[in-house]
């Protein structure tokens, strides 16, 4: 086996348009993509695979700014608007027409909230992107690298409850692994990480126990061994959620783009 | 002709107190705040006979919804017999559209079915409530009055199909036992029918005028009373599914007057119109007042099924929130203020709001907008945005977020990012970053 690694150089807009060249895609990011060391993984393994896959794609980098999604949940309108009213004018300036990103809070508010603020996009969430690459055949994986193990699938609620995408994830899922086996609640009816709506920032309110860990139970349940999401949020919810459970040395979680990325061997 | 006469005065008595009841609710609705007007009328109708009368979202629970479904299926049948019962009533005729032939054969034998059908289900429903210790019919703002409720609704059900019932078993004897010819068909009347073989023909017509007036009664007393139970959602479902948001659960409503503010911030030398611009009390929901109409209406079209309560994350966790306490706080809220309002004006105060004195702004902050409660709501409430708009109120008028919240907002304020990083560091995760060689 060879052992010389490519090294990727993520383009940015900016670099871009001084080049005069003009991507298929903006990446966003987001706050978490970029700052949250358990997401930035997930970051790294999405952009591997968008390079193996020669996908003309930049990101804005340091012009990039919180979304304003966590803001207007948590009840401030005037800084949502804010953030949404200045990165519409970025997006708008760059003539940006599709929006990749990992987040599905932020593919929420790009894809309903933004269009009424001026910034109208087609706005694609990475699992959407990965299934039709793999529906059109350029994209192929093998069972290989997860055999032997079980799967299982939280649903973010901001991908399905509020945008109804259940398919996408799990079509991944079950190209790359033989042994997928659903949470007792899970598609339209799963049960919440917890983390939304500002609660990701928040001490809970006083009650019996914390989401996060309802949730991890649940999955545990399902007996697997790799508790996959498809959000930054869930992501730190679940990860926790094994941590607290001391569970975190036999069980694992993955965002979809990292399970293809092990599946492709990046 | 007296009884005609009679009937005329239970009608306009009943058609009075309901006139009565409209006007006020119409006067409760203007206080309330002007939405986007509806559009896509061809979308509301396709998902109304969907969700009302296919009866798709209670059905996420197949068995109880399935109980509930031939509950509504069977009321929507019953309903035309009852027309027919109005007209009788009115003219002094029998059984009316019984020249609509084997149509009549089919609303009235299915009628029928389902008045006994309905009359085992509601039992059930009872004993559920009564006896069986069912989580969502529990929590803080299931009162005792609330039990109540519930139970005098199923039990009104109860004696209506009793007395549909009576009056078929009774008519069908009457028209085989005499000379009057039988219209309709009548499976289950039938059958009960033989349990009154030995009664003379006065009392059979005695027992069958009985049955007639108790249920055309009953029907009329169940519309005055529903308008001020927790079953006026047999009024309100239908057209509060008709009008319920079309937009993906995820989409928050924008504020304009916002953005107008923020547009000026950003760009001080745009140009301002003076005259288009709404008056805007506050920002955000505090009273009942603040409400949009839709809202409203979601609170009376609720009928505290508590789908919503038992499956959101904070309520299964034990945290104080519960959807179906906002949606019915609001209602009650309107209930108190309204009048006020009505009678004294915009400014009137009674000390008292809906946030704090209904609805702690600790239930507000534990929502994590999941929205399973407006994805499981029967009839398509919407609670998270209610919470949001009490959020909004809360962050903008009071700057009341909890301190957490608060340094997220100055961070991004800042520095763009909810945590404290530098916006000059938000390519790092780049840095170093290899992959392997295609093979």
């Amino acid at each position: 086996m060879e052992n010389d690694r490519i090294k990727i150089d993520v383009p940015t807009m900016a670099d871009m348009t001084a080049a005069g060249q003009e991507p298929e895609f903006l990446l966003w990011v987001g706050s978490a993509g970029a700052f949250d060391d358990r997401y930035k993984k997930v970051t790294r393994a999405f952009v591997k695979i968008l390079s193996w896959l020669d996908i003309n794609y930049a990101v804005l980098g340091t012009e990039e700014s919180s979304s304003g999604d966590v803001v207007r949940r948590a009840g401030n309108e005037m800084l949502f608007q804010m953030q949404a009213l200045s990165n519409i004018e970025i997006l708008n300036g760059y003539g940006i027409k599709k929006i990749l990103t990992c987040d599905p809070h932020a593919y929420n508010t790009f894809l309903n909230e933004y269009p009424e603020l001026g910034g109208k996009y087609e706005v694609i969430h990475h699992t959407k992107f990965l299934q039709d690459l793999i529906n059109s055949g350029k994209l192929s994986l093998s069972q290989e690298f997860f055999s032997g193990q079980r799967l299982t699938y939280h649903d973010p609620c901001y991908l399905g409850r509020a945008n109804g995408e259940y398919s996408a994830p799990r079509l991944i899922i079950n190209t790359l692994a033989s042994d997928f086996k659903e949470m007792k609640r899970n598609r339209s009816f799963a049960l919440c990480c917890g983390a939304g709506g500002g609660q990701m920032f928040k001490e809970a309110e006083a009650g019996d126990k914390e989401v996060f860990i309802e949730r991890t139970e649940e999955a545990v349940e399902s007996g697997a061994d790799i508790i996959v999401t498809a959000c930054p949020y869930c992501m730190v919810m679940m990860t926790d959620g094994l941590k607290y459970k001391n569970l975190e040395n036999s069980k694992k979680t993955y965002d979809i783009a990292e399970l293809v990325a092990l599946s492709l061997g990046l | 002709m007296l009884k005609q006469v009679l009937f005329l005065l239970a009608l306009l008595v009943t058609l009075g107190v309901f006139t009565y009841t409209t006007l006020r609710l119409a006067a409760l609705f203007r206080l309330t705040k002007k939405t986007k007007p509806i559009k896509n009328i061809g979308q509301r109708i396709k998902r109304t006979l969907a969700v009302a009368f296919g009866q798709t979202r209670i059905l996420r629970k197949p068995v109880l919804g399935m109980m509930h479904a031939l509950v509504f299926w069977g009321f929507c049948l019953i309903l035309i017999g009852s027309l027919d019962m109005l007209i009788d009533g009115l003219f002094g005729t029998h059984r009316v559209l019984q020249f609509l032939g084997p149509v009549y054969d089919v609303i009235i034998a299915s009628g029928d079915i389902f008045a006994f059908l309905i009359f085992l289900i509601i039992i059930a429903f009872l004993i559920m409530r009564i006896f069986m210790n069912i989580r969502r019919f529990s929590g803080a703002e299931m009162t005792h009055q609330s039990h109540r409720d519930a139970n005098i609704a199923l039990t009104l059900i109860l004696l209506l199909m009793l007395s549909l019932l009576g009056m078929n078993t009774f008519y069908y004897l009457e028209s085989v036992n005499s000379f009057h010819g039988l219209a309709g068909l009548y499976p289950v009347s039938k059958v009960l029918s033989t349990m009154f073989t030995g009664f003379s023909l006065t009392h059979i017509h005695t027992l069958h005028e009985v049955n007639w007036w108790t249920h055309i009664l009953l029907i009329f007393i169940f519309a005055n009373y529903l308008p001020y139970s927790k079953h006026f959602h047999v009024f309100m479902s239908i057209p509060n599914v008709f009008l319920s948001n079309l937009d993906p659960l995820g989409k928050l409503t924008n504020m304009e007057s916002i953005t107008k503010e923020v547009k000026m911030m950003l760009d001080p030398n745009a140009a301002f119109d003076e005259s288009t611009e709404e008056e805007v009390s506050r920002f955000g929901v505090l009273d009942a007042e603040d409400v949009s109409w839709k809202n409203y209406l979601d609170a009376l079209a609720c009928t505290q099924c508590g789908r919503c309560t038992d499956v959101c994350p904070a309520n299964i966790t034990g945290k104080k929130l519960s959807p179906r306490k906002i949606v019915m706080d609001l209602r009650s809220r309107m209930k108190e203020k309204g009048p006020g309002l009505i009678k004294h004006g915009k400014e009137y105060t009674d000390e008292k709001s809906l946030i704090r004195d209904y609805i702690s702004p600790e239930e507000l902050w534990a929502c994590t907008t999941c929205n399973a409660c407006a994805r499981e709501c029967p009839i398509n409430i919407n609670h998270p945005a209610l919470i949001i708009d009490m959020r909004r109120y809360l962050v903008m008028e009071e700057s009341a977020a909890p301190s957490e919240l608060n340094a997220i907002f100055s961070n991004i304020e800042n520095n763009g990012a909810p945590w404290q990083f530098s916006q000059e560091d938000r390519m790092a995760w780049a840095d170093d970053l290899f992959m392997n060689k295609k093979n």
